[in-house]
C-alpha cells in the first residue's frame, strides 16, 4: 500500500521531470535571442527540426550518437550564424520586421525540407531501453534528459557569467552604444548570441530525435511550449526560464496525468496568457522588481 | 448630411488611391468582375470566388496590422473558429427559413467574442507588441491541435461530429429563402453575393480608417505613449480594432466553409496562418487597397503553382515575404503605387497625402 503511494509519487515526478527538460531545452535558444536581442524567432522550430535531422542522417551513417548530437546542434548553429549575417542583421531597430522575417524563413525552410527529404524519414532507436517500477515501464533515456536540462542552463549560466563573451554579452544588452564606445565588437556579439541560441535549438532537436519521428513539421511540436515558457519567464533569461518552466511543468504533469496531453497543452496557454495579465513582465520582471 | 459627411470619409490621409482615376478605375474593375460569370465558365467565377473568399481576412489583418500595429499572427483562429461555428449549427439546423443567415451571424458572434477575451486579457493585461504576436500565434496552434484530435464519436455537438484532422464537411451554403425556390448561394449567386459583400466591406473600412477612430488607431501605431499622454485609452481602441479585424476573419471563415462545403483543422495551423501576413506584408500592410490588391494577385500566383505541389507555392510564398521585408517594408504595390503617383504628378504641392504620423496626429487635433 505504501509503496504503491511512492509509485505514483515516482510517476509523477517522472511526468514532472520530462515535462521541465522538455519545456527548458525548447525555451531556451529561444529565450536567449529574446533576451538578448528582443527578436522573436519564429524559425526556432525549424532549427530543432534541422538539429534533430542532422542528428538522424549522420547517426544512420554510422556516426556514433553522441558526435551525431553534436553535428545537429553544430550544423543549427552555422545556419543561425549565417543567417543573422545574411538577413537578421538588415533588420536590427525594425523588430516587427525581424520576426516576419524569421518567419518567412521558417516557411521556407519547412517546405524546402518537405521537398528535399520527403514527408518522413526513417528515425533512431531510443538508446539505454527503459526500466521497470510498480508495473510501469520508463524510459532510461527520457529519465535522464531532466539532467541534461540542468547541465545545459548551468552552462548557459556559466557562459554569460564567466565567459569574456558573456560579459560583452551582458554589456551589450545593457547597453549597446555604450558597449560598443568601449570598444566590444557589438556586431559579432549579436552574431554569435544567434548562433548560440540557434545551436541550443538544435542540441534540442538532437536530444529528442531518438524519440520522436522526424518529419518537416516537427518544429511546429515544441513551438508552443517554448513561446508560452519565454511569455512566462519574461525577458531576463537567466532568471526567467528556470522558474517557469518549473512552474509550467507542475502544470502540464498534474493536467496531463489526470486529463491527457491536450488538456495539458491548452492549461499551458491559459495559465501563461493569466499570468501575463497579473504579471505583464513574466517572472524575470517580477522577481527582479525591487532590483529595477 | 449624415450621408455626405461618410461619403467623404472614402478618401482621407488614411488611404491610398483618391482621385477620380482611381475611382473610375475602382468602378471599372467591379463592373468587369460582376460580368465575369456571364462571360466566363462556371469554373473561373467559381475559383475567383475562392478568392474573394480570402479577401475579407486580409483587409481585417490590414486593419489590425498595417492601421492599428498591433502583430496579429493568429487571424486563422478566428477564421477556422467561425468556419466550425457554422459547420456545426447549419449541420443541426438545416437550411431552411434562412437558417444559414443565422449560422453566419452565430459564427460571426463566436469570432467576435472569442477575440474580445483574448484580446481583453493581452490589451488590458499589457502584454507588449511582440507578445501579442507570440499569443495570438499559440492560440492559433493549440485550437489547431484540438480540432485535429477530435476524431471519436465522443466529439459531436449535436448531429454534428468534429472529425479531426480530417475535418468537416457537407454543410450547406448560404440560401436565401424564396417563395418557390429557395436561392443557394452557389456559382454565380455566391460569386455576386461576394463581390457585392466585398464592395460594401472594402468601402466601409475605408471610412473606418478615415474617420477619428482610425485616426487614433495610426497614431497609437506611430506612438503609443504619445497618443495615450494626448488622453485616448489606448487599450480600448487596440480591443476594438482587433474585434472588428477578428471577426472579418470569422467572416472569411464561414465563407470559405459555404465555398468549399468543408473546413479542416490544417485551415489554421502555421502554414495557414502565415498567408496573410504574407498577403498583407507584400502588398502594403498600412494601405487597405495594398493588401487587397496583393492578395488577389498573390493567390493567383499560388493556385498556379500548386499545380505542381503545394510546398512550391510555400516556398515562393515565403520568399516574397523575405523580399518584402527586407526590399520593401510598405510593400510592394504600395511602392509601385507611390511610383505611379509621383511620376504623374508633376507639381509636388499636388501630391496626395499618404498617411503619416504628422496627418493623423493633425487630424485628430481638427
Amino acid at each position: 500500500m505504501r509503496l504503491d503511494f511512492l509509485y505514483t509519487a515516482f510517476a509523477f515526478f517522472y511526468q514532472f521531470a520530462d515535462a521541465f527538460a522538455f519545456l527548458i531545452l525548447c525555451a531556451i535558444g529561444l529565450a536567449i535571442i529574446f533576451g538578448m536581442m528582443g527578436i522573436i524567432n519564429l524559425a526556432h522550430g525549424e532549427f530543432i527540426m534541422c538539429g534533430a535531422y542532422v542528428t538522424v542522417l549522420t547517426a544512420r551513417r554510422g556516426l556514433p550518437l553522441p558526435l551525431a548530437m553534436l553535428c545537429g546542434a553544430l550544423a543549427a548553429a552555422l545556419i543561425g550564424m549565417a543567417l543573422e549575417r545574411l538577413i537578421i542583421r538588415r533588420l536590427y531597430g525594425r523588430l516587427f520586421d525581424s520576426i516576419v522575417a524569421t518567419w518567412a524563413i521558417s516557411l521556407m525552410a519547412t517546405q524546402a525540407t518537405l521537398m528535399i527529404m520527403g514527408p518522413s524519414t526513417e528515425g533512431l532507436q531510443t538508446p539505454f531501453g527503459s526500466f521497470e517500477l510498480g508495473g510501469l515501464s520508463f524510459s532510461v533515456y527520457r529519465a535522464l534528459l531532466p539532467w541534461f536540462a540542468l547541465a545545459l542552463l548551468g552552462i548557459v549560466y556559466w557562459i554569460f557569467m564567466h565567459t569574456t563573451y558573456g560579459m560583452h554579452a551582458r554589456a551589450t544588452i545593457q547597453n549597446a552604444p555604450m558597449a560598443k564606445a568601449l570598444g566590444i565588437n557589438t556586431g559579432r556579439i549579436y552574431g554569435l548570441t544567434f548562433g548560440l541560441g540557434a545551436g541550443l535549438a538544435g542540441l534540442t532537436g538532437a536530444l529528442y530525435a531518438p524519440t520522436m519521428t522526424t518529419v518537416p513539421t516537427m518544429g511546429s511540436a515544441f513551438i508552443v511550449q517554448s513561446f508560452v515558457t519565454v511569455v512566462l519567464g519574461g525577458a531576463d533569461v537567466l532568471l526567467g526560464a528556470a522558474p517557469a518552466a518549473a512552474i509550467l511543468a507542475l502544470l502540464q504533469a498534474g493536467l496531463t496525468t489526470s486529463y491527457g496531453q491536450l488538456i495539458g497543452q491548452i492549461g499551458l496557454l491559459v495559465t501563461a496568457i493569466i499570468v501575463v495579465r497579473v504579471l505583464p513582465k513574466g517572472i524575470s520582471g517580477w522577481l527582479a522588481r525591487d532590483a529595477g | 448630411m449624415q450621408l455626405r459627411r461618410s461619403i467623404a470619409l472614402l478618401n482621407g490621409a488614411q488611404t491610398v488611391g483618391t482621385g477620380r482615376t482611381f475611382w473610375a478605375g475602382f468602378a471599372m474593375v467591379v463592373l468587369l468582375a460582376a460580368l465575369l460569370p456571364v462571360v466566363a465558365d462556371g469554373f473561373v467565377a467559381n475559383n475567383i470566388a475562392y478568392f474573394l473568399v480570402w479577401t475579407f481576412m486580409a483587409l481585417g489583418l490590414s486593419l489590425i496590422w498595417g492601421y492599428a500595429g498591433i502583430l496579429s499572427f493568429g487571424q486563422t483562429a478566428f477564421f477556422g473558429l467561425a468556419g466550425y461555428a457554422y459547420a456545426v449549427v447549419t449541420i443541426n439546423a438545416g437550411d431552411a427559413h434562412g437558417l444559414t443567415w443565422a449560422a453566419l451571424l452565430v459564427a460571426l458572434a463566436v469570432s467576435a467574442v472569442t477575440a474580445a477575451v483574448l484580446g481583453y486579457f493581452m490589451f488590458y493585461g499589457g502584454v507588449r507588441d511582440v507578445f501579442v504576436g507570440i499569443v495570438t500565434l499559440s492560440v492559433t496552434l493549440v485550437f489547431e491541435t484540438f480540432m485535429a484530435q477530435t476524431a471519436g464519436p465522443e466529439w459531436a455537438i449535436g448531429s454534428a461530429r468534429l472529425n479531426g484532422f480530417n475535418g468537416m464537411n457537407g454543410m450547406p451554403s448560404l440560401t436565401v429563402p424564396w417563395p418557390g425556390q429557395a436561392i443557394v448561394l452557389e456559382g454565380a449567386p455566391l460569386f455576386w453575393f461576394l463581390l457585392g459583400l466585398l464592395v460594401i466591406v472594402y468601402l466601409g473600412l475605408r471610412m473606418l480608417v478615415n474617420s477619428r477612430f482610425g485616426n487614433v488607431l495610426v497614431a497609437i501605431r506611430e506612438n503609443p505613449t504619445r497618443a495615450e499622454m494626448l488622453g485616448y485609452d489606448i487599450r480600448r481602441y487596440q480591443l476594438s480594432v482587433f474585434v472588428i479585424g477578428s471577426t472579418l476573419a470569422g467572416l472569411s471563415g464561414v465563407l470559405y466553409t459555404t465555398w468549399g462545403s468543408y473546413i479542416t483543422p490544417s485551415s489554421m495551423g502555421l502554414n495557414a496562418a502565415a498567408l496573410p501576413i504574407i498577403w498583407v506584408a507584400a502588398g502594403g500592410r498600412k494601405d487597405l487597397t495594398a493588401s487587397l490588391v496583393a492578395t488577389l494577385v498573390l493567390l493567383w500566383i499560388s493556385q498556379m503553382l500548386a499545380v505542381y505541389g503545394s510546398q512550391y507555392a510555400l516556398v515562393l510564398m515565403g520568399a516574397i515575404l523575405l523580399l518584402a521585408v527586407m526590399v520593401a517594408p510598405d510593400g510592394f504595390v504600395l511602392a509601385i503605387a507611390n511610383r505611379l503617383s509621383n511620376a504623374r504628378q508633376r507639381h509636388p504641392s499636388r501630391k496626395q497625402p499618404t498617411g503619416t504620423a504628422e496627418q493623423a496626429t493633425a487630424s485628430i487635433k481638427s
